[in-house]
Parts: C-alpha cells; structure tokens; sequence
C-alpha cells in the first residue's frame, strides 16, 4: 500500500516531459496515474522517476479536427464520457468511457494513460482499434502519427519508447454510423472479461476485442465475413478466430471464445440497427 | 521531499511531503484527517474517496503531491455550522450505515454523484455506487439514503 | 421531557445513536490512534503454501533506514506459546502447535516467518523486503477432498492422513428408514472457501506502561475479553495486568473474534522495545492473513415415503480447516450440526464430520459459521427430492414442515417457537407466487434468452450462543452466558456497561431503548459503555447473533434488578408497602394515591443514602449475568427470483423476498439492515465470492480486484418483511438477527438458478455460479 521510493519530477511542456524520461533508466510517466499507482502501491512497478505530466497545459481537450475529433491525452475519462462533440460524432468513444472502472477512476483517468498502458482488458484501445483511430506522439525526433493498428505490440507494450509521450488521440466522425461497444463483467467495477467494439462501415462493420489476446484485438474473421456478406450471427461465429484469450479467475479462454461469439452477435445488432 | 500547498475543507494547508505520500495517508497522519478510512490496497473499496475540486476521487489512488494546489472536501468538512450535510443526514435517517468504516467514502461519492445528476433513478445510483463496497448494509438503506438525500434537493 | 418519558421505546424505528460520529468521519478505529514513540510493525510472510524454512537472516533489514528491530521465529520462538484453539471436539483431534511466527515450515502461503519494526509504516515495509529468507518449496495440498487421498501432502507431519478429527451425531434407526424408504436423494455439494472481507482490515497497538508493567492492548476485536484471556494463555502475562481495548470496530462477521498471531507478535515487540507498537494489516495481507470460512464438502442422503414425506437425513462432511487450528476451527461445522433436518421432521439423523488440515489460511467462524452449509445442503436437498416425487417445492416444503412448538428435532434440542407455514404464505404472498410462475412459464414457452428461476429458503437456524451447560457438553472451552451492568446515576441518567461490544450492529441504540422503556429514562439519558476491559471487566463478546438474545436479556434482568432495588427504596421512602406500589414509566406510586417516586428520585436517595432502609447499601446499579437456557431459533421464508442470460451464463437477481421470524424486535429499521446485510452476503457466496488456490498452493483471488465482493450495482433491493412468534425462552420474547440472512439467502438463490436452468434438465450448479459454471453447464446439458 506504500510504492516504493522513486524521483519526482513535473513536466512543465511535452518537451520537457521528453527530455526527463531521459534522465533516469526506470522513468514512467504520470498522468492521472490510474493505471500506475495501483500497480506501484503493490510494488509491481517501481520506476526510479516518475515524470508528472499532469500539469503540463493544454493537453486536455476535445476538438473538432475536420473529418476528425482530436482528444487530448490529458482528458479525463469522466470528460470524454460527457463530451459533447464526441456524443455528436463519435459517440462509441464517449459511451465506453462511461464504462471503465468506476466513477472515482473516471475523475482521474486519462485516455493517454488508459492507451498508453497498453493493458489488452483496457476499454478504450479496444474502442480505438475499432475506429482505426491515430495516435500523436511525441518523441526527441519530434512527433509522428500512429495508426491505432501499429501501437499495441504486445502484453503491456506499445510503440512508445522510452521518451514518448503520447499527446493526442484522433478519432472519425462517424457520420451518424451506428456503433456499440459490449462489456460483459462480474461486477460493474470490473475489467471486461471479454469487451466488444462494433463500428458500422461500408456495408459490414470494424469489429474489436478486449482481452481475447495479449494486446485488443480486430476481429479480422468477423469484418470478412459480413464483407462476403454473411448475417451479424453467422459472422459473429467467427468472433474468436486468430484470438489467444488469457484464462484467469475471471473466465477460462474457451469460456471467453464462446462469450466473444455471443457479445460480437449482440453488438453488431446493435451497431448495425443503428 | 516537495513542498506543497493545498486547500483542505476551505483551509489552506502547506507541508512537505515525501513524492511517495499516497494523498489518503496525507490526510491522515500528516493533516490527522483520519475520517478517510483505508479499506484495500489495489484502488477497489472506495472507502478512502474524498472530493478533488468537487468530484469523487480515490485518495488512495492519488499522490499528495497530485493535489498540490488543489480544493479537496473531506468527510470532516462536510458538515457546515453544526448542521449535517443532507447526505450525511438522509444515511442518519435511512439507516445506510452500520460498522461506518466505508461511510465516509460512501458519503462523499453519493455527494458527488448528486452533484453531476441531482435526482437519479435508482439503478444509476446502484451504479454510481460501483466503486464503493459495504459489507454491512447490503446497500439497500444506502440506496434509499442517496434517493432521499436527492428528493431534499442536495448540492455541493 | 415528559413526552420522551412516556413515549415506548422499544418496537419503534429510532435512528441510531452511534451514526453522528461515524458520519463525521470522527470514528475511532485502530488506525485513526497514534500514541508518541510509537513505532511500526511488518510482518513477513511465506510467498510459498509450504515449504522447510532454511534461512532467515534480518541483517539487512537491521541495517535499513529508520529500522528500530527485526526478529525471526525463532528469535522469538520462546517468548510465547501456541496460539490457543478453544474448542477440542473430540477424543481423536489432532492440535498441532501454531506458533505466532512459523520456525521451521511454513505451512500456508501468508504464514508469518519475520517481523520488522520503523519509526514509520513505510520505512518498516521497505526494510521488510530486505529480510533474506531461504525456503525449500514442499509440494502443498489446499483441497480438502485430496488431502486426505493417500500418498497427499502432510501440512503437520505427526498427523497421519491430515485428519484433524471425527465427530458424529447420531439419533434414530437411520439404515431402517433409508431401508424402508419409497424415495431417497443423494446430493454432494461443495461450499466453496470464503474470504470475510470486514471493510477495515485488522489492526493491533499495544501500548505498555515501563512504570508498572501494565499492558493496554487496541485491536480491532469482536472479542476483547475473550482476548485477554488468550494473551494470558499465549503470553504468560498477569490477566489482570492486562487492558483490551476495542475501540470502534469496521465490521467483523465472525474474522475478527479470532486470536491472532499478529497481536501476540505486537505485543511481544512493544515488551521487548520498551515502546508502543502498531501494525495495521493492509487489504491482500488480509486475504492471506485472516480466517477464512466455509471449504466444506458435503454429502446430504435423504429418506422419504412416496409422497415426500421426509424420514431421515445422512449427513457427511469433509470440513477444512485451513493449516492450523484457529480459536474455534474444528467446532464450525458442529454450529450446523443439529441443522441439516432444516424446518423438516426427520425421524432418523445422522451427521458425521471429519475435519482436515490443507495449506491453506486457517478458517474458522465466518457470518452463519456452519449453519449456512446446513441450510443450504437440506434446502438444496428438499428441491431435489420435490423433483424426484414430482411436487412443487412450495408444496413439498408444506408437506415437511416441524409444527407444535416447543418442539424437540430428532437430532435432540427443542426448538422454541417458529411458524414456518405463516412465514411461506407470507412469502408467497408477497412474491405474487402465481404470477411469477406464469411469466416464467412464458418466457420458456417463447424461447426467451433470458430465462427466470424461482428459488426457496424454508430456514430455521440456533443462534444465540449459547447454553454454557451445553457448550461444555461439546467440549467448547468457554461459557454462553453474556453480562450487563446498570448504573443510575445520582442525577437520574443511566450508564449501561455491557459485556458484548458492537461493530456495526448498533448496540446502543437498541440497549438504550431498552433501559428507557424498563426505568422511565430518557433514551438520550441512556450512556452505553463496551469494548473495554477496564471499564466492562466482564463478557463473552459478540457473535454467534447472542448479543440481543443473551446480552439483551441480561440487561433486562439488571433493570429488574434496578427496579426492584428502587421499590424498596421507594416504599421506604412513601412508606407504603412493597405490595401497595404500582410500577410504570419508571414511576412507583401507591395504589390509590398520587403519591409516588420516581426511579431517578430512588437513585438520588440511594446516592446520599440519608434514609435507606436498615441494611441496604448505598447506590443504585446492577449486574446481571445471563446464562440462556436453550438457543435462540429464527426462523423463516426467503424467495429470490433470478434472470439467467442463457448465452453468457450471468444470473442477476431481479427479486428477493425475506420474511423472517426472528420473535419480538426492539427496533425494526435495526432488525432491517442486519436482513439486508446477511442476505447481501449470502447472496455474494451464491453468485460472486470464492477463495481459489492454484495448484501451488497461491491464494489466486488475493485482491478485492479478483475476489468479487459485490457493490450495490450488482445487488437489489429487497422486499423484506417479518412474522412474530415470540420466543418463550426469554422475557423480552427476542430472537438473534445477525445471521439469518446469511443463512437463509444462499440456497434461495442456487434453488432459484437451478430452477431457470430446468428445462435443459440441470439439477445443480457449483458456488459461485458464475457465468461461466452456468454457461458450462448449459452446454454439457446440451450435448
């Protein structure tokens, strides 16, 4: 319950924030810390330097980017969920904010933390993948865009190097398409045992997976299926094709294969009716 | 160490604090607010929630030096000149606690849920309530506490 | 005044006296006391479930920042002895030693095998990681079935098999019934381990006095006179040289009237450092570090005549008791041992248990503490024999239930007074029985993924622990009675100094209602005193729902007490005869008269004592220690009505209906919340709660994160309601209420999902049933 001892320091600008991840081997960022400090309380992370980023300016916001809505990373959870661009034109990503954790995490969550944490029973990278959505981050060579397909490269990793910040999220307007996301758990608190992105597109749908893997999941099978034109349920058996769910206390992976199947049914109806 | 400054229940307080500090033990040993109960270490009971500029926040989850300059409300600065604060009140008189340890916590997070939808139904409160664990009550008289409380019209 | 003075306390639904602080966030819990030059303790504790312990070196901790101390068990292995079990069941039980630090093996994964004292909690947890211990992992046994195949483990190598112990309870020609019977029905059911989760973790600060030796003890207890004895028995420690103070209490449901190694570790040290102590116990080190309940495995047979009339039950057990033995481990299952029969009338009983050790955290008494497994194995095995004989449970329940009361069950005690048929109709009434069948039954008809099920609870439960005469016929190592003082004070209020102390079940205010009714006080004038030694010397503490119906009752016999001294003073004082003096409101008048005095008037008298009759002491107060006669019995009818998603395998509860029975209650709003309370917990064994070990012997739900303790998000609301048959045993006709809820609610709940999952032909499903065990079991239903 007491993290072990690190070095602080605040970030007063993303570059600064670069430049101080560079002065220590074990640095982590801060955001809104509720990814790290859970795990830090526990003495599961002890980074020798946590650069605070939480008070660096103007990097949390909601706005119109063209065919676009930018997020800054800095934005609450409980602020994406209220948002009211995002309601108009991405609605699935305010809805899913809605549904991590509880509203106590959604006070202080970040959408950069949650993203840049890279934790496959995570909510909204799932959501992101989905939405092909891109990802600005910057590094000491400056910053470069991310396609949401190319940032999560494993359990808990990501294409952020050591002195990345992730600064900006970019999602679609989706138009009036419909979306859902599905999170089936024990508890209202809990992480998804398996989670359910579905973004109506060109006649069939975007379909993503939360913890069906190591890192969120397209559901590669089920986008083929309705493409080739075959009904939300028949795709929907394709849900757990290419996946490698965990089996923990929460689900076994053949119970988790089964609920994708069910839950990738339910929101496809869902987005699809919309 | 880093110095801080914050305002606590409408009191500005400075101290130096390790960067380590989890703010819910700031609260207690350095401030002796110790209102704010510690009910698990893995950020699940909502035992410790205190209000961060008026919201719900786990001061377990949180770095002392994270509040700097900030306004938090701990459960000992809710009530106002001798009066119980409404919610506090309506969990008097629906019976919504017993041992009283998750109370503060409770308190403080159906006063910020009112404060964002002022006259919930009944499942939006069970579900605002989902950070929040009781063993005693089985919720039923909280529930009922947080529905009284919103029927008295209660803000922050 | 005057209206408070003629007002009737007791039925009404006052708000309680005990919030305004606790809404304040001015409770006083172990952790909120800090006393100067105190210092910090953390425990080490064994990574593995069982291993020889090699090494064990503190230097580097010794050496770290702020460290005052570090021991090892066997550094310390002198200074006490086994942590005591009170309850020895049997000729065979096997008591291996449990020692507050482990020496040698450790023998369940969280077993202490260090101890390093700070001047603060961080610094003692830094150089706690810095203890150097060697282990040579052993291969661990944690399920309570295979511990006792051949060839298992052995968690204590002297004892052959893990067999702690045998206990039987035998009545009635059982072979002859099942011999003769039309239907039998033989179920196993596995109660699955459970973690008590009392909001506040444990803590401990022991503060000693260099001067005299004097020894002050703070600890979040149930129990703290059952304390003081034990740190008497473990510590060699003068009992009267020593203070327990349980100061307020954050829940405890059975995990907190345990005596625990860590306040025998604090107060060690502090005796050792010459400064006080503190060690609070973080929330994972909980799950490792307190008991546990439940890990039952049972086997219930029952025999019937063609229409379903219930002859004999069967009863076999394989109860865990975790590593070691704990205060009252091996005596659990014998608090459910008279009821496995449930409200039924078998002819015939018979029970066995045998007790096992494994590597696990001990268990021992969690809320319902072996009557929960009874109720649950007998209503679970009521629904399956109504199936066999093709009857609706409601009916066959009827047709079973135990009437004329007071009424001895074959297993031997009298139940006092229970009403099962008015607690079902109620039941039914409430829950529209019809109806819900009829949406049931469309909702099968039109294929809905959502199917409902209708589950029943027909209870009876003994609480109110408990008859000394009988406990001692058990072999339990203690007494049932409970002890209450009264002091009026010489302005005319009134102190109570109670033997049992609250944590969360809101003594005060329910022995303030009480008093005020019985003396004529004010219920505000009523000041109620527990949970410390010095100043409430003499108790049996709180569990077992005993508080209200032992130390209740003992309070009503002081305040006779009270009265009756008072009379004489009174008629000393009016000079009337004892005989002429009529008693209400707290008033003595003299019949025909509007001559009186009033009971604060006789303490005033009996304080300057200028006119007491010859020989009276001076002083008006009381003490009365109550020894009940026979257990108390609540009783009653709970319905749940559950909605199970036929893909997913979730199960929500969408109603729950309890009408309980527990006689007459001082305070409805009171008796509520503990029905809330224990249906919540009962419902959380039902749908979400269990301890898993992996195969390693590693508590895999170590946290609140994967041990799912449920939120008012997951619950309902419930429709709760009572019926009253008084109990005779007592003149205030109450019953306990602490624990019926627990012990009611758990097979309503599976009876009910079982009873959605029917039409696929399942007739069972494991606890928790989580979504995917219902899931599964619709799918082997399937092929």
């Amino acid at each position: 319950m007491i993290p072990a001892k690190f070095d602080y320091e605040v970030a007063e600008s993303v570059d600064d924030a670069v430049r101080l991840l560079g002065q220590a081997d074990e640095a982590k960022l801060l955001a809104g810390g509720h990814s790290l400090l859970p795990l830090m309380k526990l003495r599961f992370a002890r980074p020798s330097l946590l650069v605070d980023i939480g008070r660096v300016p103007d990097l949390a916001y909601v706005r119109d980017a063209g065919d676009k809505v930018a997020i800054g990373a800095l934005t609450r959870h409980h602020d994406v969920a209220h948002d009211p661009l995002l309601a108009q034109h991405c609605r699935l990503v305010s809805t899913t904010a809605a549904k991590i954790g509880d509203p106590q995490v959604r006070h202080r969550g970040t959408i950069g933390g949650s993203v840049a944490h890279g934790d496959p029973a995570s909510d909204l990278p799932t959501v992101l993948l989905a939405l092909d959505a891109e990802l600005v981050v910057h590094g000491p060579g400056g910053a470069r865009t991310l396609a949401a397909g190319d940032f999560f490269t494993g359990f808990l990793e990501t294409a952020l190097g050591s002195q990345d910040v992730l600064t900006e999220i970019r999602v679609p307007k989706l138009g009036g398409a419909g979306s859902a996301y599905v999170k089936f758990r024990r508890r209202a608190q809990d992480w998804a045992t398996v989670g359910v992105a579905a973004v109506r597109s060109n006649g069939g749908a975007k379909v993503g997976l939360t913890n069906m893997g190591p890192t969120p999941l397209r559901a590669r099978g089920v986008e083929e299926a309705l493409a080739g034109g075959a009904s939300p349920a028949d795709a929907a058996e394709r849900a757990a094709d290419g996946t490698s769910p965990p089996s923990d206390t929460s689900g076994t992976a053949e119970y988790r294969r089964a609920l994708a199947k069910v839950l990738v049914r339910r929101a496809l109806e869902e987005a699809l009716s919309g | 160490m880093r110095r801080i400054a914050l305002t606590v229940n409408g009191t500005r307080r400075d101290a130096e604090v390790e960067p380590r500090q989890l703010l819910v033990y700031f609260l207690r040993e350095t401030l002796g607010l110790t209102g704010t109960n510690v009910g698990c270490d893995t950020s699940s009971c909502g035992s410790c929630t205190v209000l961060v500029d008026g919201e719900s926040v786990k001061s377990c989850t949180m770095l002392a030096v994270q509040a700097d300059g900030r306004e938090l409300t701990t459960i000992e600065g809710l009530a106002q000149n001798g009066s119980l604060h409404p919610v506090q009140q309506a969990f008097h008189e629906a019976h919504g606690l017993q041992c009283g340890y998750c109370t503060p916590g409770m308190v403080l997070a159906a006063v910020s849920l009112l404060a964002e939808n002022p006259s919930p139904s009944e499942d939006e409160i069970r579900l605002a309530l989902e950070g929040n664990l009781c063993r005693c009550t089985g919720y039923h008289n909280i529930v009922k506490a947080v529905q009284q409380a919103a029927g008295m019209g209660v803000s922050v | 005044m005057s209206s408070t003075l003629e007002k009737t306390h007791v039925g009404q639904p006052i708000a309680r006296k005990e919030d305004a602080k606790l809404l304040q966030g001015q409770g006083r819990y172990v952790d909120n006391i800090t006393v100067p030059g105190m210092v910090w303790a953390v425990l080490v504790r064994s990574p593995h479930a069982h291993a020889h312990i090699k090494r064990v070196d503190v230097s580097k901790a010794l050496a770290a920042e702020g460290v005052v101390a570090a021991f090892t068990g066997a550094d310390l292995k002198d200074s006490w002895g086994s942590l005591p079990c009170f309850w020895p069941v049997s000729d065979d039980i096997k008591m291996p030693p449990h020692l507050p630090l482990a020496v040698d093996k450790a023998r369940y994964q969280g077993d202490g095998v260090a101890v390093v004292v700070a001047e603060t909690r961080a610094l003692a947890k830094d150089a706690a990681e810095l203890v150097e211990v060697e282990y040579e992992p052993l291969a661990a046994v944690t399920d309570v079935e295979k511990a006792l195949e051949p060839g298992a483990p052995l968690v204590h190598d002297d004892v052959p098999s893990n067999r702690c112990y045998t206990w039987a309870l035998v009545a009635g020609e059982v072979d002859k019934a099942f011999a003769e019977a039309a239907v039998t029905v033989s179920e196993r059911y596995r109660q699955q381990r459970l973690i008590p989760n009392a909001i506040e973790p444990r803590g401990v600060l022991c503060e000693i006095s260099p001067a005299t030796g004097d020894i002050t003890v703070i600890t979040s207890t149930q129990a703290p006179h059952i304390l003081r004895t034990a740190y008497t028995l473990v510590l060699g420690i003068p009992e009267a040289k020593i203070r327990v103070i349980a100061p307020d209490v954050g829940g405890g449901f059975g995990s907190k009237v345990d005596v625990y190694a860590e306040d025998m570790v604090v107060i060690t040290l502090a005796r050792r450092l010459g400064r006080p102590v503190k060690w609070i116990e973080e929330r994972s080190e909980a799950y490792l570090a307190t008991i546990h309940g439940r890990d039952v495995v049972q086997h219930i047979e029952l025999a019937a005549t063609a229409e379903g009339k219930i002859t004999a039950v069967r009863t076999r057990l394989t109860a865990a008791m975790g590593a070691y033995l704990q205060a009252v481990t091996p005596g659990v299952p014998l608090l459910g041992a008279w009821l496995y029969g449930g409200a039924y009338d078998p002819i015939a009983y018979d029970f066995h248990c045998t007790g096992v050790f494994t590597n696990t955290t001990p268990t021992d008494a969690y809320r319902g503490a072996g009557r929960p497994e009874a109720t649950y194995a007998i209503e679970r095995a009521v629904d399956a024999l109504a199936r066999k004989v093709g009857k609706d449970p409601v009916e066959l329940r009827r047709l079973n239930f135990m009437r004329g009361f007071p009424h001895t069950i074959a297993a031997g005690l009298t139940v006092d007074a229970a009403d099962f048929d008015a607690g079902l109709d109620r039941a039914l009434e409430i829950l529209d029985y019809e109806k819900v069948r009829a949406e049931q039954a469309e909702r099968r008809a039109r294929g809905d993924v959502k199917q409902l099920g209708i589950g029943f609870s027909t209870y009876i439960e003994m609480c109110g622990l408990a008859p000394s005469r009988i406990l001692g016929a058990l072999n339990y190592g203690g007494g049932g009675w409970e002890a209450m003082s009264i002091r009026v004070l010489p302005t005319g209020t009134v102190q109570v100094v109670s033997g049992t102390s609250p944590h969360g079940q809101s003594h005060a205010t329910t022995f303030s209602q009480i008093v005020a009714d019985r003396l004529g006080v004010a219920y505000e004038d009523v000041e109620f005193l527990h949970g410390d030694t010095a100043v409430s010397p003499t108790g049996f503490d709180t569990y077992g729902s005993r508080s209200l119906p032992v130390g209740g009752v003992a309070l009503w016999h002081a305040s006779e007490k009270i009265i009756d001294k008072a009379r004489k003073i009174a008629a000393h004082t009016l000079e009337a005869s004892e005989d002429d003096l009529e008693y209400a409101g707290g008033r003595f008048t003299v019949k025909g008269t509007d001559k009186g005095m009033h009971v604060k008037e006789a303490a005033f008298a009996a304080w300057h004592a200028h006119n007491l009759p010859d020989g009276m002491e001076p002083g008006l107060e009381a003490q009365h220690v109550y020894d009940p006669p026979n257990f108390s019995w609540p009783s009653g009818c709970h319905a749940c009505v559950v909605e199970v998603d036929t893909e997913t395998g979730d199960a929500r509860i969408v109603r729950y209906v309890a009408v309980d029975d527990v006689g007459n209650v001082i305070n409805p709003t009171i008796v509520d919340g503990q029905v809330h309370g224990g249906i919540a917990q009962g419902v959380a064994q039902a749908l979400y709660e269990e301890a898993v070990y992996d195969e390693q012997g590693n508590l895999a739900t170590g946290s609140m994160v994967n041990y799912l303790v449920p939120s008012a998000a997951e619950l309902p609301s419930y429709e709760v309601d009572r019926t009253v048959t008084a109990s005779p045993t007592n003149p205030l006709g109450v019953k306990g209420v602490g624990e019926t809820g627990t012990i009611a609610s758990t097979p309503a709940v599976i009876n009910a999902v079982v009873d959605a999952l029917s039409p696929y032909g399942i007739t069972d499903i494991d606890m928790p049933a989580s979504p995917e065990r219902v899931w599964r079991a619709i799918q082997e239903a399937r092929q």
